[in-house]
């Protein structure tokens, strides 16, 4: 089928402003986006930046604005978008070149709210036991593979980009609810910030974002329960 | 610019950042990496890391060797896949308590399950030894990882791509890059140099590999006069999606999926009958091609189908979610209903970068280290993969060997000193990027790495022939020389990602041609590599290691003995 992909365009190096560009390609129905979007690349517009690597899902390089929703380019087939398909980069992070974005101030919110197991109790010499049911808690916020399409779909996170926004808030609950971690009160500390939880407004926009699927804004509501009801010791 | 390091790691996966984390304070550490760490490989395996811990049943890491000794074929490095099994145990226990979320057992204790070639009393029947995390085990290994990184403030230098190694007076002293951002190139001095680059499965057709696995920390050393190991050894998966090469974890099967042909027999009875669809994978995949070739192929065509739906929704979607994910999306299936068409797919080199247990680059038959020069993981061959890999061995190849480098590499910095930079050492990587950037030749990067990539499925896939290997050899010959009349449309200095698939393609097109080059001359069957022409194991002649150089003239190959410690050689059946 002949599909017509409108893409956003920015070269630093020559253009002042994003601009459209559109190109026609010739794709199966079973094909992925990314697969039209490298059609393009090798063979019409060479210049057209965006990343890419593993293809199917579970890398986080390819989130995107299609058809003004953030997807990965790899996990959504031709045959889900229609023969028109306008493709920009994700929003709310400064633009680098085309659909690249500058992810550093999504990877420094990441690092702000401690994303490692803390715990102060010297490990046995074997594995540290958790319950299934304590380890089934932490299951939907672990899938996380951090590729900004949830920070970047949050309209809070639009109106102020210093939002720690719900990437960090899921991998801080991922840590807060593991029944092995003893760091529970120093990330609450940080996302009790102006610029913590209390800036979701639980519009939703990042469960639909989410290609993992993650309950995002329950994952946010637990947070916040905590917060107001039940600080952990 | 110009950046000064005791230790540069080249790769953000499992083996450059368990690395990075030995090292800790003891030096001053920079890891590169052309994606951002988290978006490396190693997140894409599935379905386990292996471990004798014996969590579920009696295990003992005697018998993981054994197993991963006759995966290999007698190929591997008993001394080598001692370490491997042996450490695997503990370096597990570490990533517990790193707080990797492993599955649990009903006494809270890591879940383990079985997986193919794995085996109890050498050999006896199918062992629980995958520990693992639903079927997403290398995400968790990579987010754990690199949590830890996070934790210990590792330097990271993200989206930076490697473009040549610096070598003075025999001594590896840094490394130049390329910093995708900006088009500036960096060089980093350094007292050692640990690549952990991954894989170069990009060089075939169907793949289950990243598009970021081109080889290139091999192609580099390669291009400085190391040789590539092994390389004819290269591992097809038998359960890639049909025409996508995307990975179908063995953990279906070792969840109790089995494969069937198109008459809806349970085929692998017949080609293993004690471990059926448990089977190393380089017999299931022939026992595929071979399926297919008998007309048995779904449809008459070129896949079978995996079947999981006698399972029951419930352990689908607990033990396999993400493979019901993938099946959804790019297949519109259910496999809590319906088989799963799958066929062979590039996965996994077992060659590389020649090393020792320390992960010290070697450079000859007489094992001759080149000092300040490591490797790990994918891109090195220590060898415990022998001619085939077992499932769950390369996660545990990761932890295990990027561990012991990065000791060794503490001892190394503490004992030298840096080496002078060698003069104009940036101008054979400014030349590169310079040639590839004017060049106007006319030729496609697109159609020249389409090209190889089928002729290397076709001629140098799960089953080769000499004639079609020869004509392969000549043919990626043919490319290398369009290769250099390759012209690009983008000349900017930002974000350039053309000019990176260009570089990529030609680490490709030299490590292709030594896999094809290693694999005409072995002239047996072992493990992965199996001719038509030579269908049996031939000890006598071919138990030894392939070592490939690439000299002015074309490929030299040279050839050096396997480590036999504990197992002697027998027939491989299961």
């Amino acid at each position: 089928m002949q599909v017509t992909l409108k893409i956003q365009r920015f070269n630093p190096e020559v253009d002042d402003k994003p601009h459209w560009k559109e190109y026609t390609v010739d794709v199966e129905r079973t094909d992925r986006l990314l697969d039209a979007l490298h059609q393009v690349k090798w063979h019409q517009d060479g210049t057209l930046a965006f990343r890419r690597s593993c293809a199917h899902g579970v890398c986080g390089s390819d989130a995107m604005t299609i058809n003004s929703v953030n997807r990965l380019a790899c996990k959504v087939l031709m045959a889900d978008l229609g023969s028109r398909v306008t493709i920009e980069p994700l929003r709310g992070f400064p633009i680098i070149k085309d659909l690249v974005v500058d992810m550093e101030p999504f990877f420094d919110k990441y690092r702000s709210i401690k994303p490692y197991l803390i715990n102060y109790d010297p490990p046995p010499p074997a594995e540290r036991y958790q319950d299934a049911e304590d380890r089934a808690r932490i299951d939907d916020t672990t899938k996380c593979i951090l590729c900004g399409a949830c920070t970047s779909s949050c309209p809070s996170f639009w109106g102020n980009p210093e939002y720690v926004g719900p990437a960090a808030i899921v991998q801080a609950h991922r840590f807060i609810f593991d029944s092995r971690d003893q760091g529970a009160n120093e990330r609450l500390e940080i996302l009790n910030d102006r610029n913590g939880v209390w800036r979701c407004r639980t519009i939703f926009n990042c469960v639909g974002a989410c290609p993992r699927e993650i309950d995002v804004t329950r994952a946010i509501g637990e947070v916040k329960k905590l917060l107001l009801f039940n600080r952990m010791v | 610019m110009y950046h000064s390091f005791d230790v540069v790691i080249v790769g953000a996966g499992g083996a450059g950042l368990r690395a990075a984390l030995e090292l800790g304070q003891l030096g001053s550490v920079a890891v590169l990496s052309k994606l951002y760490p988290t978006r490396s490989h190693t997140g894409a395996a599935q379905g386990g890391i292996g471990a004798a811990l014996g969590n579920s049943e009696e295990d003992l890491w005697e018998w993981h060797m054994f197993d991963t000794v006759k995966g290999g074929d007698y190929l591997t490095d008993q001394n080598a896949a001692e370490i491997l099994t042996r450490e695997a145990v503990e370096t597990v226990y570490e990533l517990e308590h790193w707080g990797l979320p492993f599955d649990r057992t009903a006494d809270g204790k890591i879940a383990q399950r079985p997986f193919g070639g794995h085996t109890h009393h050498f050999g006896q029947g199918a062992v629980r030894r995958s520990c693992y995390a639903a079927d997403r085990t290398g995400h968790m290994i990579l987010q754990t990882l690199y949590q830890q990184c996070v934790r210990n403030n590792v330097q990271f230098f993200d989206e930076y791509h490697v473009l040549d190694l610096l070598i003075h007076e025999g001594v590896v002293c840094g490394l130049v890059a390329y910093h995708i951002l900006t088009g500036e190139i960096h060089t980093f001095r350094a007292k050692a140099v640990l690549f952990a680059t991954g894989g170069m499965g990009r060089m075939f057709k169907i793949t289950s590999n990243a598009h970021a696995l081109t080889g290139d920390g091999p192609a580099i050393a390669l291009r400085h006069g190391v040789p590539m190991q092994d390389l004819e050894f290269f591992q097809f998966h038998p359960t890639g999606i049909r025409g996508m090469g995307i990975l179908i974890t063995e953990a279906v099967r070792g969840e109790g999926g089995i494969l069937l042909n198109n008459e809806g027999e349970r085929f692998m009875e017949r080609y293993s009958p004690t471990l059926l669809d448990l089977a190393p994978r380089d017999i299931v995949s022939r026992a595929i091609y071979l399926e297919e070739k008998a007309g048995r192929g779904i449809n008459g065509q070129d896949y079978v189908n995996l079947d999981a739906s006698h399972l029951g929704r419930e352990v689908v979607e607990a033990k396999i979610p993400d493979i019901a994910d993938f099946c959804k999306t790019y297949l519109g299936i259910d496999p809590a209903v319906d088989p799963m068409p799958v066929q062979p797919t590039a996965h996994y080199a077992m060659g590389g970068i020649p090393t020792d247990v320390d992960g010290r680059v070697l450079m000859d038959e007489q094992n001759t280290p080149l000092p300040g020069f490591y490797a790990a993981g994918e891109c090195a061959c220590v060898s415990v993969h022998g001619a085939n890999r077992l499932g769950t061995n390369s996660l545990v190849d990761i932890v295990v060997f990027g561990r012991r480098a990065g000791r060794d590499i503490a001892r190394f910095i503490a004992q030298n000193d840096f080496t002078p930079l060698p003069a104009d050492s940036e101008s054979r990587a400014r030349e590169e990027v310079e040639r590839l950037l004017h060049s106007s030749g006319g030729e496609s990067v697109a159609d020249i790495r389409r090209e190889l990539q089928a002729v290397m499925m076709d001629n140098v896939g799960v089953f080769r022939i000499e004639p079609q290997m020869q004509a392969a050899l000549e043919r990626v010959h043919q490319l290398q020389e369009r290769y250099e009349r390759i012209s690009l449309q983008d000349k900017g200095a930002t974000f350039n990602t053309e000019l990176l698939e260009a570089i990529e393609l030609g680490y490709l097109l030299d490590l292709a041609e030594l896999t094809a080059a290693s694999a005409l001359a072995r002239e047996e069957s072992r493990g992965a590599h199996s001719r038509e022409d030579y269908p049996e194991r031939d000890d006598e002649n071919w138990l030894k290691h392939t070592l490939a150089y690439r000299t002015g003239t074309g490929v030299e190959l040279r050839y050096k003995p396997v480590s036999i410690t504990r197992f002697q050689p027998k027939p491989r059946t299961y």
